[in-house]
């Protein structure tokens, strides 16, 4: 169990985190998603004790990392694959960390053959690709049976073999009762594997809540509707119970229903259509819109804060409306 | 260089370890800093060019001067020939410079601090444990440059009729002095690499304090050379490997006040080094 209380993290004046609560609860994969630059990595950073919070605090099962009496067996983390010395070998390296942590020279083999790296464990990692650093990286991460693991971008830069491997890793692992935090700016990657989510953007923490939730919220769908006679046509569907906004292009965006619904309403009432098109966001939409929002919200431009109609977003849950950005820019990206 | 490949393996669970037993502490970070130094093959390189160079420049020297001097052995005798036997510490210790800064910069440039202090979070154990094995290795390594220095010199000098043993008059004293004296420059190094946390410029300064600082107040008035020049790294910590205290110019500091004042530059440097390490974000 990571638990972030309050955590924040200033450079200068920017603020890297900001008052980020949130916790990451065992049995699970739990993603953290944001966009490059948000402060994932900051926050996994303050987790492991390598940075200081600026104020808040953020603990593991309770206690400081700092305090953790082995840390390499309650907490694994790789943050950076290349944070090894090149010169050493494989082995030396997990023997390294193994001799800090009291572990046994046994320990080391057995995370090696693990990952699958035995044939190459007395070779200097300087020389390894980058599939083979990463797997290293796991190595030390699994050396002392932790409880809780975290891993910065794991699969960054991997082919697709090394990608599947550290998925189903990820889940075996969740699987096993441990507590799994993963970071990733693709929300693609999040969708395979994580249970639960938690969206950092600019610090901030935007969502935390399942992923079943998460998608129920954000995945809808809506008919756009072009019509040389909007007027007529909107008040004829709004009366069938469905959503309808008109946007400033002259569409409609009609909810709840499908396109072929919409045109037989349409010839009944004799009104002419020129496009009846089902929209789906997916997503890597909704978590771009949902950042995109915190984006605008810190660039201080949303003056119309609130934009009650902003179409897209009025059906999006309560986290995003407070953050809405304008309609035609996030109309934009629909497409 | 070699790029290498393996079949990926499918994940089949972890055996689980035994209970913990004791926590990471202090001696899991003594074993664990000897292991970083003995497992890296540049550190081994480092020694051992230390060691080949403060040796061989040493030996060098008192080959040249020793077949030609004019000098009689009477009047060698009145000159501190302990101390030009070790003539190749000058070069030695920068090398050892290279050693105390590598040993803690190299954690940053590689990336490896974040890893170390991961697994040992308790920064001044790190420090410490990194401290300790530093000084160690630097003193077996200058110890074996001084001794080895000594004798090849001595041999030299015996051609030319002047016997110099460990029982000379402070011969022994200047011996282990010249080992301790090139700890030290690992230490301030050190000190220097943990508060710049750049190889490259904690190297650059430890030369410049030992080395480079010496040639500037060379083209001082001799005035100011009177008052600075025993204050100077080198002036001060070289005392304690010398058997005759007169410097050339003013006054000079006795054996182990001389090391002490040395080691003094030392000391602040790694106060500043470890106030950086336990301070700053890795």
């Amino acid at each position: 169990m990571i638990q972030a209380t309050e955590l924040t993290k200033r450079y200068g004046t920017r603020l890297a985190v900001d008052h980020a609560d949130f916790t990451v609860a065992p049995g699970k994969v739990t993603g953290f998603l944001g966009p490059n630059g948000a402060g994932k990595s900051t926050t996994m950073r303050m987790i492991l004790g390598l940075d200081r919070p600026t104020s808040g605090s953020v603990t593991i099962n309770g206690v400081p990392y700092h305090r953790l009496a082995a840390p390499l067996r309650e907490v694994g983390a790789l943050l950076d694959a290349k944070a090894v010395h090149g010169g050493r070998s494989a082995y030396n390296h997990l023997l390294v960390l193994a001799k800090a942590n009291g572990l046994p020279r046994s320990r080391v083999d057995a995370v090696i053959d693990l990952v699958g790296l035995h044939s190459v464990a007395g070779k200097r990692s300087g020389g390894f690709s980058l599939g083979m650093g990463q797997r290293l990286g796991i190595a030390a991460a699994l050396l002392g049976d932790p409880g809780i693991v975290m891993f910065d971008e794991p699969v960054n830069g991997l082919d697709p073999e090394g990608i599947l491997w550290i998925r189903n890793l990820m889940k075996a692992l969740a699987a096993e009762g441990r507590t799994v935090f993963v970071s990733s700016h693709l929300m693609s990657e999040m969708a395979l594997t994580a249970d639960h989510l938690v969206v950092i953007g600019l610090g901030r923490i935007l969502a935390d809540e399942p992923m079943a939730e998460f998608i129920a919220k954000n995945s809808v769908s809506y008919v756009r509707v072009r019509s040389p006679q909007p007027a007529e046509l909107a008040p004829k569907l709004a009366l069938r119970g469905w959503r309808v906004e008109r946007q400033p292009d002259e569409s409609l965006h009609v909810y709840d229903t499908q396109p072929a619904q919409i045109g037989d309403v349409a010839g009944a009432e004799g009104l002419w259509l020129h496009e009846l098109t089902l929209v789906q966001s997916s997503l890597e939409e909704a978590f771009m819109r949902l950042t995109a929002g915190s984006v605008e919200y810190h660039a201080g431009q949303s003056d119309d804060q609130g934009s009650p109609d902003g179409p897209a977003v009025a059906g999006w849950g309560t986290p995003l409306e407070s953050q809405a950005p304008q309609a035609p820019q996030v109309e934009e990206r629909i497409q | 260089m070699s790029t290498v490949t393996d079949k990926v393996p499918v994940f089949a669970g972890l055996a689980p370890l035994p209970e913990a037993k004791g926590r990471a502490g202090f001696g899991g970070a003594l074993r664990s800093e000897w292991t970083k130094i003995r497992s890296v093959k540049s550190t081994l390189w480092t020694l051992a060019a230390a060691i080949v160079i403060g040796v061989g420049i040493s030996a060098l020297g008192n080959w040249g001067q020793s077949s030609h001097t004019t000098e009689t052995a009477v009047e060698l005798a009145h000159k501190d020939l302990v101390q030009r036997t070790m003539f190749g510490i000058i070069l030695g210790q920068l090398v050892m410079v290279v050693f105390g800064a590598l040993a803690v910069t190299a954690e940053y440039s590689t990336g490896m601090i974040r890893t170390s202090l991961s697994a040992q979070p308790r920064r001044l154990n790190v420090f410490f444990a990194k401290l300790v094995i530093v000084t160690l290795v630097a003193f077996v390594v200058g110890e074996i440059i001084s001794f080895a220095s000594f004798f090849i010199g001595a041999h030299f000098w015996a051609t030319k009729g002047v016997t110099l043993t460990l029982s000379t008059h402070g011969a022994l004293q200047a011996v282990i002095g010249g080992g301790l004296y090139l700890v030290g420059a690992a230490l301030l190094a050190f000190g220097i690499g943990a508060a710049l946390r750049h190889t490259a410029g904690a190297i650059t300064l430890g030369v410049a304090l030992l080395f480079v600082i010496n040639i500037i107040t060379n083209f001082m008035p001799t005035s100011w050379q009177n008052d600075i020049d025993k204050w100077l790294p080198y002036n001060a910590g070289s005392q304690v490997w010398a058997t005759q205290h007169v410097a050339d110019v003013g006054t000079s500091f006795s054996a182990w006040s001389g090391f002490g004042v040395y080691m003094g530059y030392a000391v602040i440097a790694l106060i500043l080094g470890l106030w950086v390490f336990e301070r700053r974000d890795a």
